[in-house]
C-alpha cells in the first residue's frame, strides 16, 4: 500500500500508457510526463502568487487579497482573465518578432530544466548522466530571454534592466556552480538521481543530507543567495527595480507577454528550489528515518514549497541592493566563500571519517566567514549604506 | 557579525507574519466598504457651497463675487453672475450665482477658493466616495450638487463651523447695529431736515439776492 502511494504517478503513467501499441509506448509515457509537469508547475505557480500576495501583507501587518472566491483564493483566476483579455501592445519601433520570441524562450528555457529533475522515487522525465550539467545549460539561457526583451523593446528601461539583468545573472552564475561542484566532488556523479541517492542513507534516524556537513551548509547559503540572485528575486530585484526602472526589461510588455514573463520568473524559482532540494535537501527522501513512509513526491514538493516561502520571507523583509553592493558582495564574498568551499569539500573528502574533519572544516568556514565579513564591512563594501552627499 | 542584521529582520518579519493571525490589533487595515473610519474632521476633498435655511437656491451664501474663480489655479470653477439681485438669507438684495460649475476631474483640493472666499461660502466637503461611470458630465458639478446645507457643514467639520457661524453672527450682529444706527440717524436727520433745510435755503437766498 505505501509503496503503492510511493508510486502513484509512476503506475497510473504505465496504466494510461498500456492502453496504447506497445511502439507508441515510450513516446506517450514521455508526452505524459510533460503534460503533467506543463500542467503542475503552472498551477502550482498561480498557488504561488495568492500565497504570496497573503503572505506578504501578513509581514506587513495586513490582510492580502480575500475578495474573489474563499479567502481570495480565486484571484489567480481573476489575474489570468485579465492578463488574457488585456491588450497586447507592440511598440512602434520594437523589434517585432524578438520582442515576440522573448518570452517564448525564457518559458522553454526554464521548463526543460524540470526534465532532469527528480521529483519523487522513479520520477524523473529523463535521468541524464549529467543532468546537472543540462540544468545549467538551460538555467544559462534564460539570460538571453531577458537581453532580447531588454533589447528588442526600444526602450530605455528596459535595456538598462536587462543589462543590470545580464550582468547580474553572469555573475551569480559562477558562484552557483561553484557551490553545486561541492555537491557533485563529494557524491561523484552529475547525474541528479545518484545525487538524491548519495544522500539517502540514514544514522541515528537521521539523514545523511548534505546541507548537515559543513561544506554543505555552506555551499547551501552561497547556493541561496546565488539563486536568489539568479531568479531576480528581492533583494536582488535590481533589474526591474521599480523605483527606478518601471519594470526593467518587461516594460513593454503587456497582457499575456507580461504574463509569461512572470510566470516563467516564478517557474525558474521552483526548478531553481527543486534543484536546491535534490542538491543539499536529500531531494525526495524523509527528514527522519520514522517518516519514510510517507510518499517521496510529498517530501519533494514539501521542500520546494518551504523553499518559496523563505524566497517570500526574504522578499518582505530584506531592501533591494544598489549595483555596486550586488556586484561587490558577488565577487569579494560569495566567490571567495565558494572557492574556498571547494578546499573544504576536497578535504573532507580526504580526511576519513571521525569528528577531526567535522572540526576542522567548520572552523575553516567559520574563520573565512567572520574574517571575510568583518573585512568588508570594515572597508564599507557591504554592510549598512554610505550616503556620500546626503548626511 | 556578517548577516546579523537580515537574522534580526528576519525574526521581525516573522514576529509580523504570526503576529497578524494571533492578535487582530495588529492589522492596521480595516476592510473599507463594509467597515469604515469616520472621516478625519481636518479631511478635505472638494469644494461645496454651503447655503442657510431650507431652500439651498434661495439661501446660498454666494453672491457671485468671483473671486474664487480667479484665484483657482487649476481654473477648475465656473460662475456666471447674475443679471437681478436677490434677497439672501437676512433678507439682504445680493448678487448670486447663475451658474457656479466645479470640475471635480481638474479641481487639486488645494482649498484656496476656500481661503479666499470673504462670505464664508463655499467649503471643503469630506465626501470621498465620487466615482461615475460618466468622466465627463459626472465629474462636472453643477450649483445644485455642489450645494449642502449649513447644517451639513457643522456635521462634518463642527470646530470650524463653529468658527464660521460665530463670526458671521458677530459680522451680522455688526452690520445689524449699524444699519440700525444708520436708520436711527437717518430718522434724526429726516426729523431735521424740513426744519432746517427751508431755512438754509433761506439763508443762502438772502445771501446771494443783494
Amino acid at each position: 500500500m505505501i509503496k503503492t502511494l510511493d508510486q502513484i504517478f509512476v503506475l497510473l503513467k504505465e496504466w494510461l500508457v498500456g492502453y496504447l501499441p506497445a511502439s507508441w509506448q515510450p513516446v506517450a509515457g514521455v508526452l505524459l510526463s510533460v503534460a503533467a509537469i506543463v500542467c503542475l508547475f503552472p498551477a502550482l505557480f498561480a498557488l504561488t502568487t495568492v500565497f504570496e500576495r497573503k503572505g506578504l501583507g501578513r509581514i506587513q501587518n495586513r490582510l492580502g487579497p480575500n475578495r474573489v472566491g474563499p479567502f481570495g483564493f480565486f484571484q489567480p483566476v481573476a489575474d489570468g482573465i485579465k492578463s488574457l483579455t488585456k491588450e497586447d501592445i507592440v511598440p512602434f519601433s520594437a523589434d517585432a518578432a524578438v520582442h515576440f520570441l522573448a518570452p517564448v524562450v525564457l518559458v522553454v528555457a526554464v521548463f526543460m530544466g524540470f526534465a532532469v529533475l527528480p521529483m519523487g522515487r522513479n520520477m524523473v522525465l529523463v535521468d541524464m548522466d549529467a543532468g546537472l550539467l543540462f540544468y545549467f545549460a538551460m538555467g544559462a539561457s534564460t539570460e538571453l530571454s531577458v537581453f532580447m526583451a531588454g533589447w528588442s523593446s526600444r526602450n530605455k528601461y528596459s535595456l538598462l534592466g536587462a543589462m543590470r539583468a545580464v550582468a547580474q545573472m553572469i555573475s551569480y552564475e559562477v558562484p552557483l556552480l561553484l557551490s553545486s561542484v561541492t555537491v557533485v566532488m563529494i557524491a561523484g556523479s552529475l547525474s541528479l538521481t545518484k545525487i538524491v541517492e548519495a544522500q539517502s542513507g540514514y544514522s541515528w534516524g537521521l539523514p545523511h543530507w548534505y546541507i548537515f556537513t559543513p561544506w554543505g551548509f555552506a555551499g547551501f547559503l552561497m547556493y541561496a543567495i546565488a539563486t536568489t540572485a539568479e531568479t531576480n528575486r528581492s533583494p536582488f530585484d535590481l533589474p526591474e527595480g521599480e523605483s527606478e526602472l518601471v519594470a526593467g526589461y518587461h516594460t513593454e510588455y503587456s497582457g499575456f507577454k507580461f504574463a509569461l514573463f512572470f510566470l516563467g520568473e516564478y517557474l525558474a524559482m521552483f526548478s531553481i528550489s527543486g534543484l536546491g532540494t535534490t542538491l543539499f535537501l536529500g531531494g525526495w527522501s524523509a527528514p527522519f528515518l520514522f517518516l519514510t513512509w510517507v510518499p517521496s513526491w510529498f517530501w519533494f514538493f514539501s521542500k520546494l514549497m518551504l523553499s518559496i516561502f523563505v524566497f517570500i520571507w526574504m522578499r518582505g523583509t530584506l531592501p533591494r541592493l544598489r549595483q555596486d553592493q550586488l556586484m561587490n558582495f558577488a565577487w569579494k564574498f560569495v566567490l571567495p566563500m565558494c572557492l574556498l568551499n571547494l578546499m573544504v569539500a576536497a578535504l573532507w573528502r580526504f580526511l576519513g571519517d571521525g569528528w577531526l574533519r567535522w572540526v576542522i572544516c567548520s572552523a575553516i568556514l567559520l574563520a573565512a566567514y567572520v574574517g571575510l565579513g568583518l573585512g568588508e564591512l570594515r572597508r564599507g563594501k557591504i554592510g549598512p549604506r554610505s550616503y556620500r552627499y546626503a548626511e | 557579525m556578517l548577516g546579523e542584521g537580515i537574522l534580526k529582520g528576519m525574526a521581525e518579519t516573522a514576529r509580523n507574519f504570526f503576529g497578524s493571525y494571533l492578535f487582530a490589533d495588529r492589522l492596521t487595515t480595516v476592510e473599507y466598504p463594509e467597515q469604515r473610519i469616520a472621516p478625519h474632521e481636518a479631511a478635505r476633498v472638494f469644494p461645496f457651497l454651503v447655503y442657510d435655511g431650507a431652500d439651498w437656491e434661495a439661501g446660498l451664501r454666494c453672491v457671485a463675487c468671483q473671486i474664487c474663480e480667479k484665484e483657482c489655479p487649476p481654473k477648475c470653477i465656473l460662475i456666471d453672475k447674475s443679471k437681478d439681485k436677490k434677497p439672501d438669507a437676512i433678507g439682504k438684495p445680493q448678487f448670486y450665482p447663475a451658474r457656479f460649475d466645479i470640475d471635480i476631474s481638474v479641481c487639486m483640493s488645494c482649498q484656496i477658493c476656500v481661503e479666499v472666499c470673504p462670505f464664508e461660502a463655499i467649503k471643503m466637503d469630506t465626501d470621498f466616495e465620487l466615482s461615475t461611470t460618466d468622466r465627463f458630465d459626472g465629474l462636472l458639478l453643477d450649483r445644485k450638487q455642489l450645494a449642502k446645507s449649513n447644517e451639513y457643514y457643522q456635521k462634518i467639520h463642527p470646530t470650524e463651523a463653529a468658527g464660521v457661524d460665530a463670526r458671521l453672527e458677530a459680522g451680522r450682529a455688526k452690520s445689524d447695529a449699524k444699519t440700525t444706527a444708520v436708520a436711527v440717524a437717518a430718522a434724526v436727520k429726516g426729523a431735521e431736515r424740513p426744519l432746517a433745510k427751508p431755512a438754509s435755503a433761506e439763508g443762502v437766498a438772502r445771501e446771494t439776492s443783494p
